[in-house]
């Protein structure tokens, strides 16, 4: 809006997590001295060669990047625009892009000699990739999930249970994700000389939004190349599904400099907008601070949190990664919305044309993509995300659509 | 009028000095369990021995706090409690009390949607003499800093065993009225500080600042208030209290004398602390 549009989008954050206005590092002072310590090791991590040829070898060989990038070539036909492109993060290990972060803050976690991990998830799917990465590299693992969603998610409970983690249902506040994740700030706060807590979203308090961004942006540096490879060009716009924005900044991160390439975040706008049954922080929510960093919340005239609501339970949260907020008051990227509705309709479409069962999450991307093809026309090119795997959503979607598994 | 708030606190702690004893410092939650009631434990904290008050201004995610505040929260949301609403309940105490030191306590959202100048300003206006911002660290308070500076109120800073002596330097930096030692690593009212810790914690803390130091999180009981107020200049009472209140709402049993003869056992045995040191 006012702020200033920058030279330079990949100078930030500034020193003290700011991204513009947004970011920073709002935690109470027993969390404070932990938070600057994990500042300073990713950074050392961050300028040491040997952590990234370590997570190289884990991206290759246990998550399988790269992730395809495919034409989406009866999806295109469909809308009769530009081409529509996805890059199939959904088939990473543990079916989401989820994976990327937690194999680098593992790493950072072992590296800073924590003996115990701890996470917050929503759906699950951050959770489940915590614990597999717990499981892998044998750390005890704690997963805060809301009690309402341990109910409607059991098969990401088992999941995780299987991969040896303990899964705590969170019954404070309203029991939702927002709920889970002051769960795990509490468990922190209490557990400050052994524990690592492993966000799975670009947001909480500085280095977090810049460190989950920069483990995710695997996603973007890959499409980047393989476009280039395959098109000889770059896409004229890129989409992804926005929660608290991982996927979203991964992918938009590497292009942030390609001043032509449309970048568009799709938010969940639920039952609509016009409802307040939603979870577009962004189009209906305004700045304020939650979970250490200043950015676009859903809340009310006094500041208290609202809770969000979504189908999709990995978008089902009242905030946005700060630099999402940064982006979207500079104008370099665009936000949208798509409803439950729209993203059912795109979770059939995509499962009937392509033979892929999307997540609901990118099928609220998918739902925006269509109309991003016709606009550009048949000589444009979209990419989007396909950021996770519908596999977990069945009994969701099969409920929404009547029909009883 | 600014120095007159602004020195509510400090001459309370210096009063509290001159009777050679800690003072206790009684944490309630604007709201709970509604708004009269919580308004009736307010008026009485002073006759029952609180020197000085800590009013907790309700927030939907409490990310420091234990189960009884977070419970106290959502009591006081759910009675319609807001920002406001508690600014008006000092206005109300300001009536028939001009003495005792209010200090508020809570998130930096509510206070960032207010706005920090008209926040301070009303607060000010309000009688309002201190205010505690648990995730407002130094490196993000200048603003809020400026705005309490114009209006005279003191920005309290938490510090904890986490913070060490070269950070202790910042934390204490741009604060007045009295520093707040968290006395342990956790959420309130849970882990009971260790009585051993609490000593050498407090005379760091008086190295790094001339300010009083008082000390809080896990106190419960009029033993461990007594114990702490041999080394402390204040002691902390929340999460007892907000209990009591909490059982006393849920038996329909009246809170407020309940609540308040507990603070009476706490005033006692801070203010007899220090004389069973002399004795023993």
């Amino acid at each position: 809006m006012n702020a200033q549009s920058p030279n330079d989008y990949s100078a930030y954050p500034d020193a003290n997590g700011r991204f513009g206005d947004y970011g920073g590092r709002y935690v109470a002072e027993t969390l404070m001295p932990l938070v600057l310590d994990l500042g300073q090791a990713y950074e050392d991590a961050k300028n040491d060669s040997a952590f990234h040829a370590e997570m190289s070898g884990y991206m290759t060989h246990y998550v399988g990047r790269p992730s395809p990038l495919y034409f989406a070539e009866r999806l295109t036909q469909h809308f009769g625009g530009a081409k529509i492109y996805f890059k199939r993060d959904e088939l990473n290990h543990t079916g989401a892009h989820k994976i990327n972060n937690c194999i680098g803050q593992i790493l950072l976690a072992r590296r800073m000699g924590k003996t115990r991990i701890i996470a917050e998830t929503g759906a699950g799917q951050h959770g489940v990739a915590t614990a597999t990465v717990c499981a892998r590299f044998g750390y005890p693992c704690i997963v805060y999930m809301g009690a309402t969603d341990v109910e409607r998610q059991k098969p990401n409970v088992f999941r995780m249970n299987l991969l040896g983690a303990e899964v705590r249902p969170v019954t404070s506040g309203t029991g939702t994700l927002k709920d889970a994740m002051n769960e795990a700030m509490r468990d922190w706060v209490t557990n400050v000389d052994d524990t690592y807590y492993i966000i799975g979203t670009a947001a909480g308090p500085h280095p977090y939004p810049a460190m989950v961004r920069d483990f995710q942006s695997v996603i973007g540096i890959e499409a980047r190349a393989q476009m280039m490879e395959r098109e000889g060009r770059l896409p004229d716009a890129i989409v992804a599904c926005i929660g608290g924005g991982s996927n979203a900044i991964g992918l938009f991160h590497p292009f942030l400099a390609d001043e032509n390439v449309r970048l568009i975040g799709v938010e969940a706008a639920g039952h609509g907008l016009s409802t307040g049954q939603h979870a577009a922080s962004l189009t209906g929510g305004r700045p304020g601070v939650l979970h250490g960093n200043k950015t676009y919340l859903l809340q009310d005239d006094d500041g208290q949190i609202i809770d969000a609501h979504s189908i999709s339970a990995g978008l089902d949260y009242p905030g946005i990664g700060p630099e999402h907020s940064w982006l979207h008051d500079v104008g370099r990227a665009q936000y949208v919305s798509a409803t439950d509705q729209e993203a059912l309709d795109a979770f059939q479409l995509c499962s009937q044309l392509e033979g892929i069962i999307p997540a609901l999450e990118p099928a609220h991307a998918l739902a925006r993509v269509g109309d991003v093809a016709k606009e550009l026309g048949k000589d444009g090119i979209v990419l989007m995300n396909l950021c996770g795997r519908g596999d977990k959503d069945i009994f969701t979607v099969a409920e929404a659509l009547g029909s009883r598994l | 009028m600014t120095r007159m708030r602004q020195n509510r606190i400090t001459s309370r702690f210096e009063s509290l000095k001159q009777e050679g004893r800690a003072g206790l410092i009684t944490y309630i939650m604007a709201g709970d369990p509604d708004v009269e009631t919580a308004f009736e434990i307010l008026k009485g904290l002073p006759a029952a021995g609180a020197d000085l008050i800590e009013l907790g201004f309700p927030f939907s995610d409490p990310m420091a706090e234990g189960p009884p505040i977070q419970r106290a929260a959502l009591r006081a949301l759910k009675a319609g409690m807001t920002l406001r609403g508690t600014l008006d309940l000092v206005r109300r105490f300001r009536v028939n009390d001009q003495t005792t030191p209010i200090i508020l306590m809570g998130y930096t959202n509510p206070v960032l949607t207010y706005g920090f100048g008209p926040f301070a300003a009303d607060a000010a206006a309000a009688g309002v003499d201190g205010l505690i911002i648990v995730d407002s660290p130094p490196e993000e308070a200048a603003e809020l800093s400026d705005a309490l500076d114009v209006a005279g109120i003191s920005l309290i800073r938490l510090t904890a065993p986490t913070t060490d002596d070269k950070r202790l330097e910042t934390v204490v930096k741009r604060t007045s009225g009295f520093v707040y030692y968290v006395s342990v690593a956790g959420v309130t009212g849970v882990k009971e500080a260790d009585a051993a810790t609490v000593a050498p914690a407090v005379a760091r803390v008086r190295k790094a600042s001339n300010l009083p130091v008082a000390v809080g999180f896990g106190i419960k009981t009029p033993e461990r208030a007594a114990a702490v107020a041999r080394v402390a200049d204040a002691v902390v009472v929340g999460s007892a209290l907000v209990e009591e209140i909490a059982s006393a709402a849920a038996t329909d049993s009246l809170a407020a004398p309940k609540v308040l003869a507990s603070v009476a056992a706490l005033a006692k045995a801070v203010r007899l602390a220090r004389l069973d040191v002399s004795v023993t």
